[in-house]
């Protein structure tokens, strides 16, 4: 049977349109616009290729060995140096640069952001309440941030007797050191209660200041008779000396 | 004219074959180029990445939020958010409140006072759950967002339409759009830095070890011992998303 010539034609005509389909789709387009899959490969790419901020802490520690050394043994042998000292992948890139020092913190609220008590904080987690453990202090004065073990001896009275140091500080007495009316035995800094400082024990202590005709120039102006004045009591069990007159 | 001049002149006037190899051309010319690996003998097929977060160890100090800000360029307001901490409270009467602590600013001057009512309270750190069966992968329309064969979901920005679909999909609120790029914007795991074999930046700056990242298809890993040794939860196991981020300690309420 031979087929008709219109049929031979028709059917060049479609394998021409045929031909011509594939080799556009499969030649002269490129696959990016059938499948998401090249796309993707470049975003990823870019997603790499993306510029680090933060260096880690294997990085830091090739130069600052010692601080990585003295933080592995303590407390904070976890917290990674950029923790607190920001970003520092610029700093390590070009370690000469004075623009690009990593920031060396030493405001209160930097360990506060950790330490500062709040009740959904985990158990046994070391917390202090800001306003009671010296409001006024940084805290690397005492504490080491790479090795932060509480001091064994505080430097002064108010790591413990706060309270009385901020009433004090607003008081006429404010630049009366402590040890002017307490002895304080070495002991007590270690075993508080073992050696407990002693109280002034007779009004002489009070009236260096305010006996009457006291050299003193600064001596205020309540000055009293301290044999007569108070009968037998000492000064303490009526002024409070370290708000004087001003106790409500 | 004959037939065949017909023909030939068509050709010549028909303008698409002129057109057509230059629009060819100019296609083929704007494909970005073929990839190089970025990270000489890196291979994504061998990895299957995810994170570990222990509620328990959590103290709610907010660093990952900043360390992640800084890393990849977040917006600084306080509501743009790659990861973020939420504060869950249980009262006695069984009612929760949560609330995000990233978005307050600086510390708070004074300690709130104790509510009495609160019988358990603790920080959950969220970020994006890198889903193995992702929803917002399903739902983009334009491909835009993917899954890499690391198991780690990018977007990817020069495709993105900003239609937010993702955002509404994600069941986990993990998707922002961000005001400058108008794209959706969201956790990569910080993909640049663990494709070196570095650790997220939250992960580099927790200091409690609360976020553990690692590798779930590792013979020794951090991640897998954490794995191994916790009781562990995903967040929303019942949506079928198979979360990659695991919870360790995870309180019943956390949603």
């Amino acid at each position: 049977m031979r087929l008709p010539e219109q049929v031979t034609r028709l059917g060049a005509v479609i394998a021409v349109i045929v031909a011509a389909v594939l080799l556009l789709r499969f030649v002269l387009l490129p696959d990016t616009m059938f499948s998401a899959k090249p796309h993707q490969a470049a975003a990823t790419a870019r997603e790499m290729d993306k510029p680090l901020r933060h260096a880690g802490v294997p990085v830091c520690r090739e130069c600052h060995a010692e601080q990585f050394d003295l933080k592995y043994e303590g407390r904070h042998r976890n917290i990674g140096c950029e923790n607190c000292h920001g970003p520092g992948a610029a700093h390590a890139a070009s370690p000469d640069s004075a623009d690009l020092l990593p920031i060396l913190p030493t405001e209160r609220e930097k360990c506060l952001a950790c330490h500062a008590y709040d009740s959904s904080r985990p158990n046994g987690f070391p917390q202090v309440d800001p306003q009671e453990h010296k409001p006024r202090k940084e805290c690397v004065v005492c504490h080491d941030p790479h090795d932060p073990e509480p001091p064994k001896t505080p430097e002064d009275c108010g790591g413990c007797h706060g309270r009385i140091e901020r009433t004090k500080a607003l008081s006429v007495h404010a630049l009366i050191p402590c040890e002017s009316c307490h002895v304080v035995e070495e002991q007590h800094m270690t075993e508080p209660r073992l050696a407990l400082p002693t109280k002034p024990g007779s009004r002489e202590v009070c009236g260096r200041c305010h006996a009457l005709g006291s050299a003193d120039p600064d001596a205020s102006k309540s000055l009293v008779d301290v044999k007569s004045h108070g009968g037998t009591y000492v000064c303490w069990e009526c002024h409070y000396a370290h708000l004087p007159e001003g106790r409500k | 004219m004959n037939k065949r001049q017909l023909l030939k002149d068509a050709l010549l006037f028909f303008p698409a074959a002129g057109v057509l190899p230059s629009l060819v051309a100019e296609a083929v010319a704007s494909v970005e180029p073929a990839p190089s690996p970025v990270v000489p003998g890196y291979d994504p097929k061998s990895h299957w990445y995810g994170m570990g977060v222990d509620v328990g160890k959590c103290i709610g100090c907010n660093r990952c939020v900043e360390a992640c800000k800084a890393e990849n360029g977040v917006p600084e307001e306080p509501f743009y958010f790659r990861t973020w901490i939420e504060r869950y409270r249980i009262h006695a009467d069984g009612e929760v409140t949560v609330d995000c602590i990233s978005t307050r600013e600086g510390q708070p001057e004074q300690a709130e006072p104790e509510d009495p009512t609160v019988v358990r309270t603790f920080f959950v750190p969220k970020l994006c759950n890198q889903c193995a069966n992702p929803p917002c992968v399903q739902v983009c329309p334009v491909g835009a967002t993917y899954q890499t064969e690391d198991g780690v979901v990018l977007v990817d920005a020069t495709r993105c339409i900003g239609c937010r679909y993702c955002i509404q999909a994600c069941p986990y609120g993990a998707r922002y759009l961000n005001p400058k790029t108008r794209t959706a914007d969201k956790c990569t795991f910080c993909y640049h830095r663990i494709t070196e074999g570095l650790l997220p930046a939250c992960v580099e700056v927790c200091p409690t070890e609360a976020r553990i990242f690692g590798d779930l298809e590792a013979h020794a890993d951090r991640l897998v011992r954490f794995h191994r040794v916790n009781e562990i939860s995903v967040l929303k196991p019942d949506l079928n998303t198979e979360p990659k981020v695991l919870y360790a300690s995870l309180d019943g309420e956390v949603r």
